[in-house]
């Protein structure tokens, strides 16, 4: 409470000055006016009788000051002061002062880095309003969520939404204006979506539920602000207009108010359309029960009270009437509901993250810890100027406040460095295309609560760093210090320093050995065996239900490209696959799959979900896969013939118990048909590189044609040229196909982008640690030179030899820098295993990083301890003893 | 006038508290009821008496407010508050028992002589 008041009074008296000193000048004048009117009632005349109150008050002046400094008025002018005197100080080690604010600069940057990514990915939830309430069911949740019948079963049988909307991406659209055709990305969104976001369109109108009347009945798009204001100039007559989504017709009903930019952090959608009419884009059609490819997420309000595992239980028990209901066309895990935005990349995303935060932590704490050293080697430098100013009569309290302020001067200059370098980083983040082509993005915050953050950051440490030297001012007995001199005892036992240094160098060395452990893990996932060869191959994305084509002419079309493809000379093989190839696009399908025994063909008896894969004959070479048993799919393989499949590895193993077993076996699909196993292909991975080894059966294709469809195109040409050939050799068989070229390689990029992402960030803190590290060792080396100068003389003097001279120098900071090292790599290792989170192949058991850490500590402190070894070497002590 | 005692540091505090205790003064007025209360033995330069007010009020030991005085006059008021109550009782044991033990003290004869 007194506190309080006293905190109060402080605030008052410090944007109140002036109303304050009119207030006290005001109250002595009154006080001599009642001393004059005492006066003159005596019977002194009133000129007289004022004058002698004025005499009889005393100083006016000398008393109001004393009133300003009894009341903590003078707070700002001293601190003005503190501060002028320390930049006086500051300026007069211009290298001491360079190297604290670059270190903070650092430190503070990584930080806001950090934090304006965290905001941007965690705690900034989606820009709708009550986002706070929103809720979906996770995508990956198949065969359950993810089909359109499904989401109407949910949403009309739950009790827990208030109402519930259901999205899908529908990606690689041509949207033709009349003027170009540009391939766009897009929501197919249930007609109720805007109604459960609850927004109000920029400009015209939203679909609503009232629009929908069964499959392709609303034919309506919504632009999104940023691609209404890029595509369309910000044209407001675009609403009305007619636009052509793959040859189909649409009618731009309106804009979204630019805040929005889907239920999506990572990727931005530049229209919304009805899902009801999604089925026109080629995907499969909105009546299936048993796909998994209608819908992505379904989403909505929780109603008031209902709390998350409330609606859990609800949205389960949906579930359970659906999977008793539809015994074989749905099956479904757990329920998982989650915070909308992230999907189920969440828990990942949040992990990597909390990593990063602890990491740039480190190095905060790290760069806090090496200036905490360093003002206190200064401190102990500035010994006997504070003992002067407490023997002048200063107080100890004034002179703590002077050395506080200079810490916090400097961290304040760190952090606004810091601050602009990180500001610059995010922008250049938030517009960074990291995949070409791919509407991926990585959401970014940048707004006032950075800048909150990276001040108070500043201020913490400059305060944190600021009271280490506090002690030794506390216990500072001016008359001991300027008797001493300014040689000061060497000391011999373990000083704060000491341990701040061990503490800071252990930190680097984490920082270090997990930055080795991530950049290895990265190298191995690039060379490990992905069961199939990226290198030379091409990858070519051709729709066919972009074009006037029926359905039953599709394989035909799909072969005469395959062939066409192949004439192109360097072409050694071409294969096709329906959907997408293994590890692009993180996409891939799984299928139930039944032992040949089994009748009761409900997902809950699948033996396996094998990864599914249709290609046709020629993929195997084409892909680089190679064949460990039986034959190849043929073009005899079609649909009048036998159904047949080739598995991978771990698939013959799980359900025949070998490879030599499986050829010739049978197994049985969902919808019940016979499989007859021709041939198994080696492992490989399919949808992550982190995922454990899973089966995988490839079916051919023309025994389940699709539209959609990938070419594997293998070539030794240069991929450009390659590329430019493909294209005009589709042209030749129909001129308005869209063909998306890219090599396979720079697709794999999109599965590597998590661990490329952690690998970057850790080796820049990595290089952080690395730096911190060189900079407190070179501190403490240069110190205990300059400090011990005068000895060094002595010993040359004395005839010591070089090594000697070396070892007496620097022999202490190499010993804490070797046992700094130490701890920190048995401590990095430990940190390793949270860093096989995200990092493939991410072991801390891997001589070569073991190694790699010990050398590179000992390399930063041969770097750190150089300069002050050569100039410990070039002691001259005839000339060094002269001088004092 | 000649007889006044100087006053020991930080015993201004404590009259100020006495003064102000038997009811709101200006600060005019509790330098009056000083002398009246200590029969004109101390010697106050009027101006010193307002750095303690002030210090007293930022401490919370007294609040105040502006009124009129008794020449029809405006002037600020001073009064206790809860905390100054307490503090009052507190420093007059403490004054007490220190009165007390000096005076002891120097009363007390040499044993030796």
């Amino acid at each position: 409470m007194r506190i309080l008041d006293s905190l109060r009074f402080r605030m008052a008296s410090l944007f109140q000055r002036s109303k304050m000193h009119a207030e006290i000048e005001e109250e002595l004048r009154l006080h001599i006016q009642h001393r004059a009117d005492d006066l003159e009632r005596s019977g002194v005349a009133r000129a007289e009788a004022e004058r002698r109150a004025r005499i009889e008050f005393g100083g006016r002046e000398k008393y109001k000051e004393e009133i300003h400094r009894a009341t903590g008025g003078n707070f700002i002018a001293s601190f003005l002061q503190d501060a002028r005197y320390s930049l006086r100080m500051l300026r007069k080690s211009p290298g001491f002062t360079a190297a604290a604010v670059l270190t903070l600069a650092l430190a503070i940057g990584a930080n806001a880095v950090v934090f304006g990514l965290m905001d941007g990915l965690i705690l900034r939830p989606l820009n709708v309003p009550q986002s706070e309430s929103l809720y979906g069911t996770h995508y990956g949740n198949n065969p359950g969520w993810q089909s359109y019948p499904n989401y109407l079963d949910l949403r009309d049988r739950n009790r827990s939404f208030e109402d519930l909307a259901a999205f899908n991406m529908v990606l690689g659209v041509g949207l033709d204006t009349g003027k170009d055709a540009i391939v766009a990305n897009g929501f197919a969104a249930t007609g109720n979506y805007f109604d459960v976001m609850r927004i109000q369109p920029y400009l015209g109108r939203f679909f609503h539920s009232s629009d929908e009347h069964g499959p392709n009945s609303a034919p309506y798009i919504v632009l999104t602000y940023a691609y209404w204001h890029s595509r369309f100039h910000d044209d407001r007559g675009v609403v009305g207009r007619q636009v052509r989504l793959d040859k189909h017709p649409f009618t731009i009903l309106g804009v979204t108010p630019p805040g929005f930019q889907g239920t999506l952090l990572f990727l931005t959608p530049d229209f919304f359309m009805p899902i009801v009419n999604q089925e026109q884009l080629g995907t499969e059609s909105l009546n299936t029960r048993w796909t998994e490819h209608t819908v992505f997420e379904s989403l909505g309000h929780l109603k008031p009270g209902v709390t998350p595992a409330m609606a859990v239980a609800d949205v389960d028990a949906v579930g359970a009437y659906l999977e008793r209901t539809y015994p074989k066309e749905f099956g479904h895990k757990t329920t998982v509901l989650s915070r909308e935005g992230l999907t189920s990349f969440g828990p990942a995303v949040r992990a990597f993250v909390a990593g990063l935060t602890l990491l740039a932590g480190l190095i905060l704490l790290a760069a806090c810890a090496n200036l905490g050293s360093l003002f206190s080697a200064r401190a102990a430098d500035r010994s006997r100027e504070v003992a002067l100013r407490l023997a002048l009569g200063s107080s100890r309290k004034r002179i703590l406040r002077q050395q506080l302020t200079e810490a916090v001067l400097i961290s304040l200059a760190g952090g606004a460095v810091g601050l602009l370098g990180s500001v610059a980083l995010l922008r250049r983040l938030s517009t960074w295309q990291f995949i070409p082509n791919v509407p991926l993005h990585i959401p970014v915050a940048l707004d006032a609560k950075l800048y909150v953050v990276a001040f108070v950051l500043a201020l913490v440490s400059g305060l944190l760093f600021g009271i280490v030297p506090v002690r030794q001012v506390l216990r500072a007995n001016p008359y001991e210090i300027v008797k001493a001199g300014s040689s000061g005892r060497v000391g011999r036992r373990l000083t704060v320093r000491d341990v701040l240094l061990v503490v800071q160098i252990a930190i680097c060395a984490v920082l270090v050995t997990s930055s080795m452990v991530a950049v290895r893990g990265l190298v191995r996932s690039l060379h490990s065996n992905f069961g199939f060869d990226p290198r030379d191959t091409m990858v070519v994305g051709v729709n066919l239900a972009t074009i006037d084509l029926s359905a039953d002419k599709v394989p035909a079309m799909q072969r005469r490209m395959i062939d066409a493809l192949k004439t192109i000379r360097g072409v050694e093989s071409v294969g096709l696959v329906n959907g997408y190839p293994p590890l692009v696009y993180t996409a891939s399908i799984r299928a139930n799959v039944f032992k040949e025994e089994t009748s009761d063909l409900r997902p809950a008896n699948a033996a396996i979900a094998p990864f599914r894969y249709d290609v046709s004959p020629g993929y195997f070479e084409a892909a680089g896969t190679s064949l460990l048993a039986g034959r190849s799919l043929s073009w005899q393989d079609d649909k009048n013939a036998p159904a047949v499949a080739v598995i991978n590895q771990n698939f013959a193993d799980r359900i025949f118990g070998s490879v030599a077993n499986a050829v010739g076996r049978n197994y049985k699909l969902q919808d019940g048909t016979h499989v007859q196993v021709v041939g198994v292909a080696e492992n490989g991975k399919y949808m992550s590189l982190t995922e454990d080894q899973e089966p995988a059966m490839f079916l051919p294709f023309l025994q389940s044609p699709m539209s959609d469809a990938y070419l594997v195109v293998r070539s030794k040409r240069d991929p450009q040229q390659l590329a430019s050939a493909i294209r005009s050799k589709i042209r030749e068989l129909d001129a308005g196909l869209p063909v998306d070229t890219e090599t396979w390689s720079n697709l794999l990029n999109v599965v590597l982008f998590p661990s490329r992402i952690a690998t970057m960030a850790l080796g820049v803190m990595g290089v952080m640690g690395a730096m911190l590290s060189i900079t407190g060792i070179f501190g403490m080396a240069a110190y205990s030179v300059s400090k011990r100068m005068k000895e060094l003389g002595i010993r040359m003097a004395l005839g010591a030899q070089r090594r000697e001279v070396l070892m007496a120098a620097l022999g202490r900071p190499l010993k804490l820098l070797a046992f700094g090292s130490a701890a920190g790599l048995l401590l990095g290792l430990l940190a390793t295993r949270v860093l096989a989170f995200i990092v493939y192949q991410a072991t801390p058991r891997d001589p070569l990083v073991l190694a790699g850490v010990v050398l590179a500590m000992s390399l930063l402190g041969l770097l750190a301890t150089w300069i002050p070894a050569q100039r410990a070497l070039s002691v001259n002590p005839s000339i060094l003893l002269r001088e004092e | 006038m000649t007889d006044q005692a100087q006053i020991l540091p930080g015993t201004l505090d404590l009259l100020i508290l006495r003064a102000v205790s038997l009811g709101a003064l200006h600060g005019y007025g509790i330098l009056l009821r000083i002398g009246q209360i200590s029969d004109n033995a101390l010697l106050i330069e009027q101006g010193a008496l307002y750095p303690g007010l002030f210090r007293l009020v930022r401490q919370g030991l007294l609040k105040s407010s502006w009124g009129t005085s008794e020449n029809n006059r405006r002037a600020k008021f001073y009064e206790l508050t809860a905390a100054g109550r307490k503090r009052l009782r507190q420093e007059t044991d403490s004054w007490n028992r220190l009165a007390t033990a000096i005076a002891c003290a120097l009363a007390e004869r040499p044993e030796e002589a």
